[in-house]
């Protein structure tokens, strides 16, 4: 039942084949079973989980009409405020900090009965692209338990990959929800940007964060997509806009006539072989669905990856100034006599890990006046001279596509001395953060070198996000038809306790 | 040696720049729902946003904008069609964020001016303070640092943290350099900031109460020698809480620089706070290494850009500028200059107006709150609006005066009942048993009885010297235990005594 996809799960629970309280349970075991080689989880919320799981069976009982997703188990990434739920970032400086509230995106859960089974594993605030960044130790890749499961949201991809929950959420900045994705053989969305609502997610990079929903196949991502999309008064940045109709999209998968651009630049030199073989069988795949392929250069992106890391360390050397142990969270050296700014300095030199101190600093020296322009204020000219290149690229094409990352899962502590390769893994993703719009990352295959999967990349123009779907739609299908059975069929069993 | 204040001006030309900050009076703070009332037990009008607990983001309050564009258009100011939020970073634990938002180099309103008019030795003459620039920010948290010597937080043993205040929404005036006022600078500073107080109590945008806090001034001065174009180090006054504290203030610092520059000294750039008792300022810190902010544009709000037709609807609602609403007032009531002042000094005029409008007589009006109120709020050291006395109440009065069911006597019993809190005008009436003594056959046996009393002073007056009816008229009242009316008493007195 566990292996099911989400939109199956729910078919049941509504044909009363099963019970919510019964899935939910199933999860909850096999997370008991498998956590413990994966850790995919910081937090399991076996109470909650159950309570929230009876209530919507008590609902269905009782006749009343229920969302699309009601009942079905979901894995929340440990960077949303769940009301009582320690919520902790991957952080040591959050130990303990049980929220007072909702984030938007969990309030939409609970609205459509979607059982929120706990918190996943991150990197530290969500900096980095392997959750070997977490305080609380690494998330492995159930494909390979040697390997990371990709990062920020490590934790999220693997408990989908490892049927811990059928879906999760995500948050993206650079291409944390894309890249675990990629490497875990799972879907991920990043929606348009002020598509969700960041209301609640713990900021790292505030105009780049965005939630977006993680799933094993397209369909489940739309349904999770619509659920916690739409308009939030909360958050000043959210698009007062109607959610796009990805659902139908998903449904559809209809190429026929549309125009996909392979991005000349996001190919080539760095990128894997195994990564190039199935990037390329894909987009005959997708020809082959009727798709017309052309190609669209964006000069620009050279320089994405170096904006990318002078504006979001600005911007989280401002964000985490809070994290100062006066109001929450983890407080050292309040001994009598102790100073707040003694305390304070104890407290961020024991609660922050080196990649996010790495970022603080960074960020406060290209603030910093005198500085200011030469960084910040370039990577914000780089910012709009990426939007310029989508814009002209999204001229001659519907959809933009690449591999998400160059290379597949790289092995546990391989790179986690060397942040500038670490930083490469994120090269296709980032332009996407930068200019605002949605980007997918779905299966393609294995890489024929090591066996490991691989992610097909999809960018579509801000507000535009059912092309993802449907092109990402088409291809799954396309896909699966070649494959006979879903590439997580092929995922080596885990032995489980 | 203490320099005079002529000495200074002999040599030095003072050169000023204020810094007003308004708390904007609006139901919820800037950027959540929290109420902003005053006074609320500490820590009680907070929330996720104002706390700034992880995950939460702030959304613009519309009315602060609406606000401070209303002050922007009321200081002659041109308002920008797109606009932004900045982050000022630094650490300070009443900060909740740690971070401040505020508007740096985009703020809304730029470029505006306000004409003070004072009295000179040349007669009134105008100055134009020219506004650089209106902005909104927060208000942070208020602290108290309990123990140590200074009242900071180094040394302190504790501190208090209070996050009511945190997220109210400030307005920050800031004046471009005012050049020009010579030995004028400390009343022209003073009339400018009263003038701001005005204007912003008439378009209703705050309490501008400045003992609360609602209006809080930080006062530039510098000073450079006469011919000189070069300016001079400034000092930064803060905690100057009201007007008289802005003339002080400067007029302090003018002194203070004036004579470290005659020593060779030179003058630190710095904040500096006002001691209410002594007159005198106090070194805060030291501004000589620029403090690095690191402003950016705060991601977490979306640009300012109101709509032009919106603005002009708000300028065309504008009400009429204060210093001319009171140049009408002064033309329909007839009073002259001085006592006008006397009115605008003692912060009456609008209790004055409002009494007025209830149909009160100008004159008598103002007498009533510039005398016998003015008093009482004198003795009771309150503000003469937090007295229990409405104008309402005065109009009531003032209309039994004239009806002449009050003497002035009686009247100031019943301002004083009421002011006690034992009712309306009526009420005190009833419940003390004021009544005026009217009955003509009454005043006459008094009357009869003290000319037989002082058959000297009666003569005297039947002999025609009138100036001696006042003791008599006195003799009477005091008989009639003051509910005479005094002019009734004159009148029959004299056509008693022969006169009438």
């Amino acid at each position: 039942m566990i292996h099911l996809s989400a939109a199956h799960m729910a078919a049941q629970l509504s044909a009363g084949e099963t019970t919510s309280v019964e899935l939910t349970q199933k999860h909850l075991d096999r997370i008991a079973s498998v956590d413990v080689d994966v850790h995919a989880f910081l937090f399991v919320n076996n109470e909650g989980a159950l309570a929230q799981a009876a209530e919507v069976d008590a609902k269905r009982a009782a006749g009343e009409k229920l969302s699309p997703l009601a009942g079905v188990p979901l894995a929340l990434k440990d960077v949303m405020t769940q009301k009582g739920v320690p919520t902790t970032c991957g952080s040591k400086i959050l130990e303990g900090w049980r929220p007072p509230y909702d984030s938007t995106v969990v309030t939409n859960l609970k609205k459509n009965g979607i059982v929120i089974l706990g918190k996943t594993n991150m990197d530290e605030f969500a900096m980095g692209s392997s959750t070997e960044n977490s305080a609380y130790g690494p998330t492995h890749n159930p494909w390979d338990l040697s390997r990371i499961p990709g990062g920020s949201g490590g934790g999220s991809a693997a408990a989908l990959a490892a049927f811990e929950a059928p879906l999760a959420i995500g948050t993206d900045t650079g291409g944390s929800i894309r890249q675990p994705a990629a490497v875990t053989g799972t879907v991920g969305v990043k929606p348009t940007y002020g598509g969700v609502s960041r209301f609640g997610l713990v900021a790292f990079s505030s105009s780049l964060d965005q939630a977006g929903p993680c799933a094993r196949t397209v369909l489940d991502a739309a349904l999770l997509h619509e659920a916690i999309a739409g308009l939030d008064p909360k958050d000043s940045t959210s698009i007062n806009a109607p959610v796009p109709q990805v659902v139908a999209a998903a449904r559809s998968g209809d190429v026929k006539g549309m125009k996909i651009g392979v991005v000349k630049e996001l190919n080539g030199d760095g990128y894997q072989s195994g990564v190039r073989t199935r990037f390329e069988e894909s987009l005959e795949l997708l020809a082959a669905a009727g798709a017309e392929i052309v190609e669209v250069s964006a000069p620009n992106f050279e320089y994405a990856l170096a904006a990318y890391y002078l504006i979001a360390p600005s911007e989280c050397s401002s964000n985490l100034a809070r994290f100062d142990a006066m109001r929450y969270g983890l407080r050292v050296g309040d001994v009598d006599g102790a100073s707040a700014e003694s305390v304070m300095n104890l407290t961020r030199e024991v609660g922050f890990g080196r990649e996010v101190k790495r970022r603080i600093i960074l960020g406060t020296y290209a603030l910093s006046s005198g500085y200011y322009d030469a960084y910040y204020g370039s990577a914000q000219k780089v910012r709009t001279l990426i939007t310029q290149d989508f814009n002209n690229a999204f001229e001659k094409c519907d959809v933009m596509v690449s591999p998400t990352c160059p290379t597949t899962a790289f092995k546990i502590g391989e790179k986690s001395n060397d942040p500038i390769a670490m930083y490469l893994n994120d090269i296709a993703t980032i332009p996407v953060n930068m200019a605002g719009i949605g980007g997918m990352s779905l299966p393609s295959g294995l890489a024929p070198e090591d066996g490991l999967p691989v992610g097909f990349q999809i960018m579509a123009p801000a507000m535009k996000d059912e092309r993802m779907y449907l092109v990402g739609a088409a291809l799954e299908a396309a896909l699966l038809t070649k494959w006979g059975a879903p590439l997580l069929s092929k995922i080596p069993a885990l032995a489980g306790k | 040696m203490a320099l005079t204040y002529d000495e200074v001006l002999a040599k030095y030309e003072p050169v000023l720049g204020l810094e007003v900050h308004v708390e904007l009076n609006t139901q919820s703070k800037m950027f959540c729902g929290c109420s902003t009332i005053f006074g609320a037990e500490p820590n009680t009008q907070t929330c996720p946003v104002c706390l700034a607990l992880p995950g939460a983001l702030p959304t613009v309050n519309e009315k602060a904008i609406e606000s401070t564009i209303k002050i922007g258009l009321a200081l002659n100011c041109s308002i920008a069609p797109f606009s932004r939020f900045a982050r000022k970073n630094y650490f300070y634990p009443d900060m909740p964020k740690n971070f401040q938002i505020s508007q740096y180099d985009e703020p809304i309103c730029v470029n505006g001016y306000v004409d003070v008019e004072i009295e000179t030795d040349e007669g009134p003459k105008v100055f134009r303070i020219e506004i650089e620039r209106v902005h909104m920010e927060e208000d942070t948290g208020k602290s108290l640092h309990v123990g140590g010597a200074t009242g900071r937080i180094h040394g302190a043993e504790y501190s208090l943290l209070d996050y009511n205040r945190a997220g109210i929404p400030l307005v920050e005036i800031v004046t471009k350099i005012v050049p020009g006022t010579g030995k004028y600078a400390p009343e022209v500073a003073k009339a400018y900031v009263a003038e701001l107080r005005d204007i912003l109590r008439s378009l209703g945008v705050s309490d501008v109460k400045m003992e609360q806090g609602s209006l809080r001034c930080d006062a530039n001065v510098s000073l450079r020698l006469i011919g000189v174009e070069t300016l001079g180090t400034r000092s930064e006054t803060k905690n100057v809480n009201s007007l008289r504290s802005v003339e002080r203030a400067i007029r302090g610092e003018m002194i203070r620089h004036a004579e470290l520059l005659n020593k060779g000294e030179r003058v630190v750039q710095e904040t500096r706070h006002f001691q209410e008792e002594s007159g005198l300022t106090r070194s805060g810190r030291s501004k000589e290494q620029a403090e690095d902010y690191r402003y950016f544009p705060e991601p977490d709000l979306v640009p300012v850009a109101p709509d032009a037709a919106w603005i002009e609807t708000l300028r065309a609602a504008l009400p009429e500028r204060p210093s001319i609403h009171r140049k009408r007032l002064q033309e329909a009531w007839g009073v002259p200059d001085k006592e006008m002042a006397a009115m605008i000094n003692a912060d009456v005029l609008n209790i004055v107006e409002a009494t007025v409008n209830q149909g009160a007589d100008p004159t008598k009006a103002r007498s009533w709150w510039l005398g016998e109120i003015s008093r009482i709020a004198n003795d009771k050291d309150v503000a003469i609006t937090d007295l229990a006395i409405s104008p309402t109440d005065v109009a009531e009065i003032v209309a039994l005066v004239t009806a002449g069911e009050l003497t002035d006597k009686l009247a100031r019993q019943v301002i004083e009942g009421v002011i006690a809190g034992e009712g309306n005008p009526a009420a005190v009436i009833a419940a003390r048993g004021i009544k005026v003594v009217n009955d003509d056959g009454a005043l006459m046996a008094a009357i009869e009885k003290v000319c037989a009393e002082q058959p000297e002073t009666a003569e005297k007056i039947r002999n025609g010297h009138l100036p001696a009816a006042g003791a008599l008229i006195g003799a009477v009242m005091k008989e009639t235990k003051g509910q005479a009316d005094a002019a009734r008493v004159r009148e029959l007195l004299l056509g008693h005594l022969g006169q009438g």
